[in-house]
């Protein structure tokens, strides 16, 4: 119960350190961001799952050329028989709902919401977000959001149920070519989400510019702070103009506007500046927190401080500065000149610039340094070698004329899946293991990771690598179907799932092993080389901590 | 560490209003999507959403005025809301910043339209069509920029000196100035969206159809949505003045509002120089 006393501080019972409230209080109405960033990576976890197992399904399909289970799976959705037509609908709705679970309701949660929740007051020695009300409201939309996208599967949108645009939500396709009310579910959706992540944004961004413990300068703050830092202003300037994007859908679909509708003097290439001037940004909100993490892990293992910390964060910022002008490398297809192209393929490659400076930093920060190859590690290793080899491939298809050879093929695919699925969700899996005691107090077992690691390691490259050949080859993205020259490496890329797929079960045992059997952990399980704040703290924190702010020296 | 609160932080109690709040946009959400679809009880949904949303809104905002009193509002804290706020109007300028850019592409590369009688044809590629290349389309009667919606500028100009007045009065401790100062903001501000109703209802293009007409809607339609929020917000700063709720020097609720009514005036300002009197340039008026 709360009471206000005469001095006008709020004197409830959560004041004492470690009292925490009653279930549904903690868990539904809170304002602590260690469980609000609990919930969201809960969250996040339930929506990889579903994303993952999307996935499974589309490899399954693709596994052999020709239609298998699609048509099947269609009458199951439909109730009744299914058209080839609907079957191949159900398809455009596997891969947009494939797309928008693991951009919206699993990478970002995870990195922003979940550990940005967790570690950034702790980092930066705040006893909480600066808004923690309004923290738990961003939380709380991302679950009508989640309700509204996968409910949109079952409803008309089109030749079949579903929301079958593609995670781009292209007009005119999005609009004439999906009657339906299933597309508008999925654009609402994105509002809400779109609502969550800002309100977030706003909240970070407060939080890292105000509640920094006496001392700690912006040039002394530790770099995953920073990551978010940029990572918040991203999500902030780019998710309205995303909103506006997708109103103009909304109304062109149900109002009668022509934003997108030629006959109207609308410009269906207008929906795609729009989008992709959120939408270039957004990889980057999906990858900068990964860049922070990784460099806390890097300088822990290789005990030595970071090398070239100033330029590390401002390497950040820059890729944020130039992330708003690259937006049109998306599209060169869409027959803009060659000025234009020109433009947009130098200024794309000039982001490789500070990327590399990220890249050697990380490995002059390991170059002499005392290296062990604990699980967090290794995932960071996996993730600087992988992330290099999608970088190699962006700085290929950046060039707008080869772009026009390998638009919307599996090159593409290949290219975008070995930054983010390998070099994102690598990131998240080195953090899960890097913070996870410090979350739970409890270690997980070093031989199930390890393992977790190697089998995964292996499972997406044989997943993902075959899909350059067939880019090259010409396989478009997005099929149901294709010819026989490209069955080979198809039911390679299938195989690697199956692979990969053994190595995420190893991961739940090893999170059930962790709270059945883990022992329990000291405040900074990882020596020496851990040393910012949240490692002053026991494992996991107490429910409110830093009631005396820390000073830094 | 254990139990003493040693900083000037705002530490809350745990809250149903996020969640509650949630429900309600799902709500609002779900109706929608019904009632744009003809579907039972869309409109029935989407209203008792609304309704939700605007109980958390008070109930939200009433407990932080509470929470003021109480002198849980530091300054520290005050200043986070001053961020908050800021970047919140950042935020709001970007979404303009999408209308505009639809606004720019129509009207930097006009298509060859033709609107007869309210029927409009695109011929692009056809004969001809190089010489229907104008902003606005051929056919399309505006608004004259320089009747009501200069004077909607002059108006809020105008508001937004009442606004300062009502400040400085309020810095300096003259309520009663600060009161009568903000009567008229609000009052310049419901009589700026009258004259905005009354234009639509005359307007010589329909809201479907045309690029010209979705983007103009939908740009000025989103700004007059602004502009309602804004004086809601200026009506709640007026209540609390009446309740002595301010002083010279604890009133952020007054200055976040001002904050964002300035936002509105600067966003009508680009409106009536890119829309209306650049946008309608050259074109028959109404």
């Amino acid at each position: 119960m709360t009471t206000i006393t005469a001095d006008g501080h709020i004197d409830d019972h959560a004041h004492d350190a470690d009292h925490k409230p009653a279930f549904f209080q903690r868990w539904f109405m809170s304002t602590n961001h260690k469980d609000i960033g609990t919930l969201y990576l809960i969250f996040a976890i339930v929506a990889g799952i579903i994303g993952g197992a999307i996935s499974g399904l589309m490899r399954l399909e693709l596994a052999e050329p020709g239609i298998q289970y699609l048509q099947a799976w269609a009458s199951i959705s439909n109730g009744s028989e299914a058209s080839l037509d609907q079957a191949y609908h159900l398809w455009n709705v596997l891969i947009t709902a494939h797309g928008l679970i693991m951009v919206f309701f699993m990478v970002m949660p995870a990195m922003i919401g979940g550990f940005g929740n967790w570690f950034v007051p702790l980092m930066i020695g705040a006893p909480d977000m600066a808004f923690p009300r309004m923290n738990n409201v961003s939380f709380w939309l991302l679950v009508p959001a989640l309700l509204l996208l996968l409910g949109s599967s079952f409803v008309p949108g089109g030749t079949g149920n579903g929301a079958g645009t593609g995670w781009t939500v292209y007009a005119p396709l999005s609009t004439s070519g999906s009657i339906g009310p299933a597309v508008d579910m999925a654009i609402l959706s994105l509002h809400l989400a779109g609502a969550s992540s800002i309100l977030g944004a706003i909240n970070f961004i407060t939080t890292i510019f105000n509640m920094r413990a006496p001392g700690m300068t912006l040039h002394k703050m530790p770099l995953f702070v920073w990551s978010v830092l940029v990572t918040a202003f991203l999500l902030l300037l780019s998710l309205p103009v995303l909103a506006a994007a997708i109103t103009m859908l909304l109304t062109d679909r149900n109002f009668g506007t022509t934003f997108y509708d030629a006959a109207g003097g609308g410009d269906p290439v207008l929906y795609q500046h729009l989008f992709w001037f959120f939408g270039h940004p957004e990889v980057y909100i999906m990858i900068l927190p990964g860049f922070g993490m990784i460099s806390h892990i890097i300088s822990t293992f290789s005990r030595k401080p970071i090398f070239g910390y100033l330029g590390m964060a401002y390497a950040m910022v820059a890729i944020g500065v130039v992330g708003f002008v690259v937006w049109a490398h998306h599209m060169f297809t869409t027959s803009m000149s060659v000025n234009v192209k020109m433009y947009f393929t130098a200024a794309t490659m000039v982001i490789a610039v500070p990327t590399g400076i990220k890249i050697f930093s990380w490995i002059a920060t390991m170059w002499g340094g005392s290296m062990t190859f604990k699980t967090p590690m290794i995932w960071a290793l996996g993730f600087i070698f992988m992330f290099t080899i999608g970088g190699v491939t962006g700085v290929v298809l950046a060039n707008g004329g080869i772009d026009d050879n390998l638009h919307d093929t599996y090159y593409v695919v290949a290219h975008f899946h070995y930054v983010l699925s390998l070099g994102a969700v690598f990131s998240i899996f080195a953090g899960f293991y890097y913070w996870f005691p410090k979350m739970s107090g409890r270690m997980y077992s070093e031989l199930l990771g390890q393992l977790h690691f190697w089998i995964f390691f292996i499972g997406v490259n044989i997943l993902f690598f075959p899909q350059h050949f067939l880019g090259q080859q010409g396989m478009p993205r997005r099929y149901a179907d294709y010819p026989e020259q490209f069955a080979y490496w198809n039911q390679i890329s299938s195989i690697g799932y199956a692979v990969m797929l053994v190595g995420v079960l190893i991961f739940f045992v090893n999170i059930a092993y962790a709270f059945v059997a883990g022992r329990r952990v000291e405040g900074n399980y990882w020596g020496e080389g851990a040393t910012t704040l949240e490692w002053t703290l026991s494992s996991p924190p107490p429910f409110h901590q830093f009631e005396t702010l820390p000073q830094i020296k | 560490m254990a139990g003493a609160k040693n900083h000037d932080y705002h530490i809350l109690p745990p809250d149903i209003w996020p969640l509650f709040g949630s429900f309600a946009a799902f709500l609002m959400a779900i109706g929608g999507v019904r009632w744009m679809h003809d579907l039972a009880f869309g409109a029935l949904i989407f209203y008792v959403g609304c309704a939700a949303i605007g109980l958390t809104f008070v109930s939200w905002w009433g407990k932080v005025i509470k929470e003021a009193h109480a002198g849980d509002h530091t300054p520290v804290v005050q200043l986070h809301m001053r961020y908050g706020m800021i970047l919140f109007i950042a935020s709001e300028v970007m979404f303009f910043v999408g209308w505009f850019w639809a606004w720019f592409d129509f009207s930097l590369f006009p298509q060859p339209l033709e609107v007869v009688d309210g029927v409009v044809t695109n011929y692009i590629g056809q004969d001809g069509a190089a010489a229907l290349l104008q902003w606005p389309p051929k056919g399309v009667e505006v608004l004259n920029a320089f009747e009501l919606p200069l004077l909607n500028t002059m108006i809020l100009l105008c508001s937004g000196t009442t606004l300062t007045w009502a400040h400085h009065s309020l810095i300096h401790g003259d309520r009663k100035s600060m009161i009568t100062g903000l009567w008229l903001t609000i009052i310049l501000g419901v009589l700026f969206s009258s004259i905005q109703a009354y234009e639509y209802s005359v307007a010589p293009f329909p809201f479907a159809g045309l690029n010209y007409s979705s983007a103009f809607y939908m740009a000025t339609g989103f700004h007059g949505f602004h502009v309602l929020v804004g004086t809601i917000f200026l009506i709640v700063c007026l209540v609390r003045a009446y309740k002595g709720h301010f002083t010279p020097q604890q009133h952020f609720g007054f200055e976040a509002a001002a904050w964002y009514w300035h936002f509105v005036d600067v966003v009508w300002l680009f409106l009536f120089i890119v829309v209306y009197v650049w946008g309608g340039w050259g074109a028959p008026v109404h």
